[in-house]
């Protein structure tokens, strides 16, 4: 755990140790004439886990989303406010989705290696696709990511293995170290465990503790115990809002809005 | 309830039951109908002549069709070449790329060019290329049998893309593969399959074509050696055999019948053995 912060502080201009990775501002995201994201303004700690909690449709996904443009999947989709990663606007002109996607990774709540791909071929697609095509770097960056993923010792025999013959629990890893490896900058999560049984829920839980030493982690997440037990930093949000943001102990133990209160309680959502 | 209300409900359950059967049975008793009488009028007319020799005049014996075999080959060939880039591409774009309105109307024609009665397609071909070139050729009945093709590859091909699940387009996304790539890596590779059978549902569909070809390909007793000669071919050999009242030409027309439907079977099972599943045994 980091420091403890000033519990004061508001959502904004908390104090953290590794510094500050995104940095969001009057963020808003419309879908048509639906404004599900409205006025969010938020810091994101470097090289900690921040989990964003909240009851469905209250606009949680849609952040995380945000946060490297893959809302504009979506041809309905516009943004207002402005974001930053580590300074950079990466909503400014001139600056390409795909770049900003390479630095800011993400994994999906549903399990998803490239069926056609055996597991290394899964871990180094975006390097190749994007490139790369050096050999022994390669191999290097499959270890290396398979590694950090918690996955290297279960599949290191049977890399050429089709990745869909892992199970539900070495897929998501597989999708982890797939997304590590072309070596972003952030990693955000989308409910990574939400399909998955217990044991391999904690497995993706320790990753995450792990993983934090060298990534910036942001975590959707449905489930309460895993926010208060794997996060440094819990955002609540509620209908589209930020209602309350700040050290997880202080959201879980101590909240200021009551709102976030009876949520975490378990009152409503 | 009663005993009675509940033996009428059995009875009207395997009535019902029994109806359905047969009715699937029916859908299939003409094809093992006609695969029997092609085996067994069309295997016995079978010779190596008919695979080396050119068909003969009428009233000599013997003869084959050699040059109608080429010919249906040739004609493919050109199909595919003309068809499958242009009906693949086009449902490359349906599914991956156009805006819903635009993508509505290029539905709506596609449909309805897979409905126009293929002698219409031998007759637009007519018009553009054989009345142009002063005769039918080899070329007119490609086009044509191609063009036939691309609407049935196109909506073949959006279908199959459609049934890749979005979440293999977003994690390449998520990976900052640009929108090309992903389509062309990620997601024409788990379609693959689906598209190549599509592709080979169209190519078996105008293989058997007749009506087109007369106003285009037109037909030839020998061979054409160049592209803008008339060229002949398997259906177009086979309908003339059969309407004709000789004897040997009928069993020619059912040796030509068997041949053409071992051609269509071969495409269909050779290429799905060379698509077949990478990892299906491990899976």
């Amino acid at each position: 755990m980091p420091a403890t912060p000033n519990p004061a502080t508001a959502a904004t201009g908390l104090n953290f140790p590794a510094g500050t990775a995104l940095t969001a501002r009057g963020l808003s995201v419309h879908f048509g004439r639906n404004k599900v994201l409205k006025e969010v303004s938020i810091d994101i700690a470097a090289k900690a886990v921040t989990a964003i909690i909240g009851p469905s449709g209250c606009g949680k996904s849609t952040f995380l989303r945000a946060l490297n443009r893959m809302h504009e999947l979506n041809p309905d989709a516009r943004m207002e406010g402005d974001i930053r990663l580590f300074g950079d606007d990466i909503y400014a002109r001139g600056v390409e989705p795909v770049i900003v996607r390479r630095r800011v990774g993400m994994v999906f709540q549903k399990s998803n290696p490239f069926p056609t791909m055996s597991i290394a071929e899964n871990v180094t697609v975006g390097l190749r696709l994007n490139g790369l095509r050096d050999k022994k770097l390669l191999a290097e960056r499959i270890e290396q990511s398979l590694q950090m993923a918690a996955l290297w010792d279960e599949v290191k025999d049977r890399l050429n293995a089709p990745a869909i013959s892992l199970s539900g629990g070495q897929q998501q890893r597989l999708c982890i170290a797939r997304a590590l490896a072309v070596q972003p900058e952030v990693l955000l999560m989308d409910e990574p465990a939400s399909a998955l049984d217990p044991l391999a829920t904690q497995k993706i839980e320790d990753l995450i503790v792990h993983l934090k030493k060298d990534y910036t982690i942001v975590i959707v997440t449905h489930n309460m115990q895993q926010a208060a037990r794997s996060s440094d930093y819990t955002a609540f949000f509620y209908l589209g809002e930020l209602i309350e943001f700040g050290p997880t102990a202080k959201i879980f133990t101590n909240p200021s809005q009551k709102r976030t209160e009876d949520y975490v309680t378990g009152r409503f959502g | 309830m009663t005993v009675s209300n509940h033996n009428w409900r059995k009875f009207k359950n395997a009535f019902m039951q029994t109806l359905t059967f047969v009715c699937a049975i029916l859908v299939v008793l003409p094809l093992v109908l006609v695969f029997y009488h092609l085996v067994k009028e069309g295997f016995s007319a079978l010779n190596w002549n008919f695979f080396t020799k050119l068909p003969k005049a009428v009233g000599e014996h013997g003869g084959g069709m050699v040059n109608a075999i080429a010919g249906t080959f040739i004609l493919l060939l050109q199909a595919a070449i003309f068809g499958v880039p242009i009906g693949v591409l086009g449902g490359v774009y349906l599914s991956e790329y156009g805006g819903s309105k635009l993508n509505w109307w290029i539905r709506f024609a596609a449909d309805i060019l897979n409905g126009v009665p293929s002698i219409t397609w031998g007759v637009v071909v007519y018009g553009l290329l054989v009345v142009p070139m002063h005769g039918p050729s080899a070329l007119a009945g490609g086009i044509v049998l191609g063009m036939m093709m691309i609407p049935l590859v196109m909506r073949t091909t959006e279908e199959v893309l459609q049934l890749v699940p979005g979440g293999y387009r977003e994690a390449a996304m998520a990976l900052g593969i640009a929108k090309w790539k992903t389509t062309v890596q990620i997601v024409i590779r788990t379609a693959l399959k689906g598209i190549v059978t599509g592709v080979l549902l169209a190519l078996s569909r105008v293989a058997g074509e007749t009506a087109p070809l007369i106003f285009t390909a037109f037909g030839n007793l020998g061979w054409a050696h160049k592209l803008t000669e008339p060229i002949a071919a398997m259906p177009l050999l086979i309908f003339n055999y059969a309407i004709s009242p000789y004897d040997d030409w009928h069993r020619q027309a059912w040796a030509g019948a068997f041949v053409l439907l071992m051609l269509v079977l071969a495409i269909n099972v050779g290429v799905r053995f060379l698509t077949r599943d990478r990892f299906k045994q491990k899976a």
